[in-house]
């Protein structure tokens, strides 16, 4: 892989000839939180951000977007409006990109969905590296680093960024900006393994996913599950926030007057009540404390069966969002805890 | 992450969408028992209506424009090519706004999709097709299939059981087989006010008592309300079918049929992709299957 290095001064310049390429969507500050805003101008970019509200998938899977539309002489049309926008995500941290490679496994297959496809071709990816806080736990998630899934890769180490190229678009960005970027030299590279390793050190939580699924499957009963659907609200905020949550609804909305209309995909979460209802009234879903157990199954071991990793990647999101604080490290603490039993 | 000189030839949304629904006519609607109608339906593009192949067991995404899209199993065997034909009970609101067609209007169909029976493993065996109400929808598939292809297996045993005689789905179509030698047909009814019944009265599970297997070198195809399933298995399993030998077929909540959209999954398993058949191993090892 191209590695190449910036000094900090020429980020600037380097974010004004980059405009080129597309629309520069980077962290903003809103009410003292972040969100993934088009920028009005490259000063209110924030990329020593801790995490944005929402994560980067609402670029490639709306929260709600129109798949066809319809009427009745022609059938149903695929809407493409804003497929073709040309987006360039600045600042995005490792556990996001991570996320995004994990989408990109649901969302191809034998069934590819040519929504997501497009937009994941048409928006870049600018990563940039963080300091884990309180919340942070994408080590143990193995998704504190990334090789793929970005065009380039912004590393801090001091007075520079290091740049990992990663496609053929980051190079042409780079080109396009002459000559700001420089080769590495060896002391470069002494500067990268410190910053690394300073960065393992500032690590708050961990959690241990070696043999997570079979415990998930022996502690299916547990009373936790009880316990924590008492606890939920089935808000949902965890599966919006999350940066895998990937389930959506898709309903038709009739314009009024005609026939014609929309078919619409719009986010959809497994703590709905509805989410595995069938027709005939049978909800094999019910009770709360099923939903909740099928989300933390689903994400920790059901994942795992699928696709070979859990598909959490630590973001922390879903900790700062809930509500009534269900901490998804406390849970898995929990369930691995050893617990006195008596009758032996 | 695409380069200028591509987006000129680039199609964001190629032909091959897999949520494309191919818009279809209604040949036929009739009611079939009170509340369930058979819909035979023919894809509009003849290419299409010709090429679809189906296994048995497999289901279609049905739209019903404006009022959305369920999945539904495919009732007819691949055998009988050109028309699908739907089973539908009157449930919910697509459902509810099918029932508003009419022949020759047009609604939309995706597919097939699902696993369908393991018909190359099932093949040179007995096959058991047990079903209760409803569950006659996905087996009538496999049962025209392998009627149709009669030579490929051996014992062929259908036990149906519904409420009363007219609670009976495709009901004339299997007092015709009752006749036949080359199937052992047992249609039973839980109850007959009339008196017109001249087949079976009981329980399902007392067809067993007229029906010869060997579990070793038979497939059970089960179909049906959770009732069903329960005294079904208890049964097949007394006899001593293996538990990969018990196949099932199950219904979810779908919204796209191609593993992505989350509604389907049981425990690790998405039902559009690696069911809706699934065997009685893969029921107890996953959670909250039935």
């Amino acid at each position: 892989m191209k590695i190449l290095k910036l000094r900090k001064e020429k980020l600037d310049l380097f974010a004004s000839i980059v405009q080129q390429f597309g629309e520069v969507h980077a962290p903003v500050e809103q009410d003292g939180r972040y969100v993934f805003r088009r920028l009005t101008r490259w000063s209110e970019a924030r990329l020593d951000y801790d995490r944005t509200i929402l994560p980067p998938k609402k670029y490639f899977l709306p929260p709600r977007e129109t798949l066809f539309r319809y009427r009745p002489g022609t059938g149903f049309e695929p809407c493409t409006d804003g497929l073709n926008q040309r987006i360039i995500l600045f600042g995005v941290h490792a556990c996001d990109v991570y996320a995004l490679n994990i989408l990109d496994r649901v969302f191809a297959g034998r069934y590819q969905d040519p929504y997501y496809q497009a937009r994941r071709r048409n928006v870049a990816i600018i990563g940039i590296d963080c300091t884990p806080d309180k919340h942070c736990f994408c080590r143990s998630m193995r998704a504190d680093f990334v090789d793929h899934g970005f065009d380039l890769f912004f590393y801090d180490t001091g007075d520079y960024y290091q740049v990992l190229v990663g496609t053929a678009l980051g190079d042409d960005m780079v080109l396009a900006t002459g000559r700001i970027f420089e080769a590495v030299d060896a002391a470069d590279i002494e500067d990268y393994k410190r910053r690394s390793a300073n960065q393992r050190q500032a690590f708050q939580l961990e959690v241990e996913i070696r043999d997570l699924p079979e415990i998930f499957e022996m502690e299916y009963q547990s009373d936790l599950w009880r316990e924590l659907g008492e606890k939920c609200l089935s808000c949902g905020s965890c599966s919006m926030v999350c940066p895998t949550c990937y389930c959506f609804d898709v309903a038709d909305d009739v314009e009024l007057g005609s026939r014609a209309g929309r078919r619409m995909r719009s986010w959809d979460s497994c703590l709905f009540a509805n989410h595995a209802l069938v027709g005939s009234g049978e909800n094999f879903r019910g009770p709360r404390a099923s939903r909740i157990k099928f989300r933390f199954y689903h994400k920790q071991r059901g994942f795992v069966a699928e696709y070979g990793r859990p598909s959490c990647v630590g973001c922390g999101r879903c900790i700062s969002a809930c509500p009534v604080n269900i901490d998804v490290v406390q849970v898995i603490d929990r369930l691995r805890r050893v617990q006195d039993v008596v009758s032996r | 992450m695409l380069l200028a000189d591509e987006t000129v030839s680039y199609r964001p949304v190629p032909r091959d969408n897999p949520y494309q629904p191919h818009m279809a006519r209604i040949v036929r609607a009739y009611k079939m028992v009170e509340g369930t109608h058979l819909f035979v339906l023919r894809l509009l593009d003849d290419r299409l209506a010709n090429t679809f192949q189906h296994r048995p067991g497999q289901f279609i995404m049905l739209s019903v424009p404006g009022a959305g899209e369920m999945p539904i199993s495919i009732s007819s065997s691949p055998t009988r090519s050109g028309v699908l034909e739907l089973c539908v009970r009157r449930v919910g609101r697509v459902t509810n706004a099918l029932y508003q067609l009419h022949t020759n209007d047009v609604v939309g169909v995706r597919g097939p999709y699902g696993n369908g029976y393991p018909i190359d493993e099932m093949k040179h065996n007995d096959v058991l097709l047990a079903a209760g109400g409803l569950g006659m929808a996905p087996l009538r598939s496999l049962l025209w299939y392998a009627l149709d292809h009669r030579d490929q297996f051996d014992n062929i045993t259908l036990m149906y059981g519904a409420k009363r005689p007219e609670d009976m789905l495709f009901r004339e179509e299997l007092l015709d087989l009752v006749d036949r030698a080359d199937i052992n047909c047992l249609l039973t009814v839980d109850a007959d006010p009339a008196g017109t019944w001249k087949n079976h009265v009981g329980l399902l599970p007392a067809l067993f008592d007229h029906a010869r297997i060997e579990p070793l070198r038979a497939y059970a195809a089960v179909c049906g309300p959770p009732v069903v399933y329960k005294f079904i298995l208890r049964k097949l399993l007394e006899l001593g079918f293996p538990k990969n030998r018990i196949l099932m077929s199950l219904e979810r909540r779908m919204k796209c049929g191609i593993g992505k959209c989350g509604h389907c999954s049981i425990g690790y398993k998405y039902t559009c992709l690696e069911g809706p058949i699934f065997t009685y191993w893969d029921a107890i090892n996953l959670p909250e299957m039935i």
